[in-house]
Formats: structure tokens, C-alpha cells, sequence
């Protein structure tokens, strides 16, 4: 699931001790957790949230609550997994309670560049940054993120631990509190409603680059 | 083989082992559907573009130096999870009903000396007839409500149940007590009931706050398929009727008992 420099059974061995420590009083122990497991948890985060301030908060609530229900936490468990359960948890409600703020200010629901530092479709290689073609990269990016912020915040999640975390299914669904063949649907859902929204869009900026090559 | 579905071919891009083989050969003789993976691969490749920025290599050192002051605070031990307001609330209402059987039991006792006088184990029952007709009665309403639920305009993307799971999730705590005790009681009609009642509890409570109206569709089918709200007003009318019977409530072995049991 997570891109580990140490082995994955070294990682949960350390973990284990780690969270024993921590159980037995050494609140130091616990810093251990949250230098190991911090990127992946921020990954998750921004992901889910679409932008670095609330991302990084909702890392920090993780693990504080993490620390605080730790002594629920079972033994033959992978922290690193138990964390990421809590984490898009958070992100979930954290969400839902921002949507409804938001319905209430009537504010947009797109913000394209907070968070952002630089434009991702800027480092495709396969462009020159001609003006045309960077209005389009931004086009296309902001078409994602309203595709993104369209999705319910089970789709979101769903989407996001599976295609781009690399969750497996049931683990998935532990997090939505729902079982594996809803899980299923509800990538499926999520990548049909992606396609259907961006689809023209990716289309369209094929074929500019086609033409674009030709001329 | 038939073309596969988009489902299948999502499933095939995000490595689903169902059918694997049998895609990855049709897949390769099929034009037309593999072009039609190649579309879906685009919108998710064009997504993957979306990147994350690097929070840089001291991240977790920073994290900690952020929460390190905040950790202070007690853990959670593993017995507070059971003092939690709701559970408190719950438990508190099941020993009030003890309480209050067990003096009904006392009470009745000193003062019907007659034929008919209730024994403690019959006031025991009532009580808990009283009890749980309430709660069926609080659960019915609840599941008519949301039975009923509707978005408010045409074309709104998102329902709030969010008052209905916190009834749900209130429900659910007593309905476990209830179903314990009558199962202690042999009452296996009742308790089975409530088992099924607490499941659609459980399916409300977990479910999202707001959901979208094909999701509250899903929830009112399930709710309409278990026959729920039939068999919660069937039991609570039943129980209704002992409560304002004028005899004493049955025996424990009584015929009628075994008879919902049987049903």
C-alpha cells in the first residue's frame, strides 16, 4: 500500500514496539509513528482534501487521535494502515462539515489553485509550454478538481485509496463502513462519474496536441 | 465471450483478479474494447497528472514538533470507551427499568394477596413489554421517516439523515440491552425481531450524513425488503395488547410466546 524504504515486516515489527512503548508511557516512543508514517498519512490527506493547508491538519488530528485511542489499537494490526483509517476518517467529516459551511456562504465550490505550488500538467513532457496549450493544462486541471469536488466523499475516498493509494478492497471498505461488493461499486461509480466529466476535456486536448504536432 | 461492461473494464485497469484472464484474452482480439480501456486509461492518466506536493524530507519531524505539546492529554483508556455519554445513557436506562421492576415486584407483592395478583416475575415482564413497546414504537417512527425521506428539490444531489442516524445510533444501544434480555427470557420471536431491527439500525447509523438520493433509495429498499416496519408493528401491537390486557401476562412457557417463536 505504502512506498516503504524499510521492509514492510521490519516496518510493523518496529511499529509494534513502538506502540508498546508508548502504551507502557514513553510518549517519546511515539515519535517514532509519526516520522515513519507522516508522508504517506499527508499523501492520503491531500488527496482527499485537495489542498496542503487542511491536508497537513488533518495529518496532526490523525495522529493525535491515533495517540489518544491507541490503547484500542490491536496488536497484530499494521499501524500504518490503522492510522490511514483514521486519517480519511477525519478527512471525510472534515469535508462534509466544509461543504455544508460552504452551501451555507454560497460560496464556489472550485478553488483551483490553493495548495498547488506549481502546475502538474506544466511537467507532462510531451508539450511545449505554448500559450494555447498551458490554457489548456489549466483548463483541464481545474475540469479535474470540479470532477473531484463533484464526487461524494465515499467516492472521494474510495477513488483515491484505490487508485491512487493502492488500498485493497477491504480495507476500503473498513474505512466507509461498508462491505467489499459496495466498496467495488462505489470505484466503479466514481471512475464512471470521472470519465463521464472529463472525458470531452482529455478528448479534446488529444486532439489539440494532434493538431498541434501536425502543424 | 460478450463485450465486457465498463464496470468490468474499470475493474480490469485497477487490477480486479475476477475474470482476469478471460478479459486479458478477449481484450487482445477485441478492437473496440480496447479502445474503449485505452479512453478510460486517459481520464485516469490525465487525473494521475494531479500531483501532491512534497512536504518535504523533515515532514514527521515537524508533525511531531506540531503535536508533541498537544499529547499531554490522558489516552483513552480501554474501559472509558464504556462510559461514553450515549452507553451511560443506555445502561441507565435499563438499570431504571430493573429498579423499577424490581419495586413494582416488591410492591405488588405486599399488596395483591388475591387470585389474580402479579408474581415479580410477571411485573418483571410487563415492565419490559412497557419498555420495549416504547422502543419499538420510537424505531417505527424513525423508520417511517426515513422511509418517507425525499430530497426537497428536484435535481438536489445530496439528502442530510443526519437527525435520523442520531436516532439510530440512541436506538441502537437499547435495542442491544432489549435483545439480550429477550433472549434470557427465551422470548426467540421478539429477540429475533430486534435482531433484525438492529441491523437496519446498524445500516442507518453507519451509513453517510448525507447521501445522495440513489444511496437513500438503497437504504429505503433494504429497509422495505426486510419487511421491518411490518414486523415492528406487528410485535409492537402484540405487546401493546398484553400491556393493556386486563389478566395476568402469561407464563414464561405461555402458548402464545411459543407460537410467535414457531412463526
Amino acid at each position: 500500500m505504502m512506498q516503504m524504504k524499510e521492509s514492510a515486516e521490519s516496518v510493523r515489527e518496529s511499529d509494534a514496539i513502538a506502540v508498546e512503548r508508548t502504551l507502557a508511557g514513553d510518549r517519546d516512543a511515539f515519535r517514532v509513528l509519526v516520522e515513519r508514517h507522516s508522508q504517506n498519512v499527508f499523501r492520503l490527506s491531500y488527496r482527499l482534501v485537495g489542498n496542503r493547508h487542511d491536508a497537513e491538519e488533518v495529518v496532526q488530528e490523525a495522529f493525535l487521535r491515533a495517540y489518544q485511542k491507541l490503547s484500542q489499537f490491536e496488536a497484530r494490526s499494521n499501524f500504518g494502515t490503522w492510522v490511514y483509517r483514521i486519517a480519511a476518517n477525519y478527512a471525510i467529516d472534515r469535508m462534509r462539515k466544509q461543504r455544508k459551511e460552504e452551501a451555507r456562504r454560497e460560496m464556489p465550490i472550485v478553488n483551483t489553485n490553493e495548495g498547488i505550488e506549481q502546475d502538474p500538467l506544466s511537467t507532462i513532457a510531451d508539450a511545449a509550454p505554448t500559450p494555447e496549450r498551458l490554457t489548456q493544462s489549466i483548463e483541464l486541471r481545474k475540469k479535474m478538481q470540479e470532477a473531484l469536488d463533484a464526487l461524494t466523499h465515499a467516492e472521494r475516498t474510495a477513488f483515491v485509496m484505490r487508485h491512487w493509494e493502492g488500498c485493497g478492497i477491504e480495507e476500503i471498505a473498513a474505512v466507509l463502513e461498508s462491505n467489499s461488493n459496495a466498496t467495488k461499486n462505489t470505484v466503479f461509480r466514481a471512475v464512471q462519474k470521472l470519465r463521464r466529466m472529463l472525458e470531452p476535456f482529455v478528448e479534446t486536448r488529444k486532439q489539440a496536441q494532434a493538431m498541434g504536432t501536425e502543424s | 465471450m460478450k463485450h465486457p461492461t465498463e464496470e468490468d473494464l474499470i475493474g480490469y485497469h485497477e487490477g480486479e483478479g475476477l475474470r482476469r484472464d478471460e478479459l486479458t484474452t478477449h481484450l487482445a482480439g477485441c478492437e473496440e474494447c480496447r479502445a474503449e480501456l485505452q479512453r478510460i486509461e486517459a481520464v485516469l492518466k490525465a487525473l494521475d497528472t494531479l500531483s501532491v506536493p512534497d512536504p518535504g524530507e523533515d515532514y514527521g519531524r515537524r508533525v511531531w514538533q506540531q503535536i508533541a505539546p498537544r499529547l499531554s492529554e490522558k489516552r483513552t483508556r480501554w474501559w472509558e470507551s464504556w462510559i461514553e455519554p450515549r452507553r451511560l445513557a443506555a445502561f441507565g436506562a435499563v438499570a431504571a427499568l430493573i429498579i423499577a421492576a424490581f419495586l413494582a415486584g416488591r410492591f405488588t407483592k405486599r399488596r395483591d394477596t388475591g387470585p389474580e395478583a402479579l408474581s415479580p416475575v410477571q411485573v418483571r415482564e410487563r415492565v419490559l413489554v412497557v419498555a420495549v413497546g416504547d422502543h419499538l414504537g420510537k424505531s417505527e417512527m424513525m423508520l417511517v421517516e426515513l422511509s418517507n425521506a425525499e430530497p426537497l428539490q428536484a435535481g438536489q444531489k445530496e439528502v442530510n439523515i443526519s437527525a435520523e442516524q442520531r436516532r439510530a445510533e440512541d436506538l441502537l444501544e437499547e435495542n442491544r440491552l432489549y435483545r439480550q434480555t429477550a433472549l434470557q427470557d427465551g422470548d426467540a420471536g421478539l429477540a429475533s425481531v430486534l435482531d433484525e431491527l438492529e441491523r437496519v439500525l446498524l445500516d442507518v447509523a453507519h451509513s453517510p450524513q448525507e447521501v445522495t438520493p440513489a444511496q437513500l433509495e438503497a437504504i429505503q429498499e433494504r429497509i422495505a425488503a426486510r419487511g421491518i416496519l411490518f414486523k415492528v408493528r406487528v410485535v409492537g401491537k402484540e405487546l401493546q395488547q398484553k400491556q393493556e390486557a386486563p389478566k395476568p401476562l402469561p407464563a414464561p412457557n405461555d402458548p402464545t410466546k411459543k407460537e410467535r417463536n414457531k412463526a
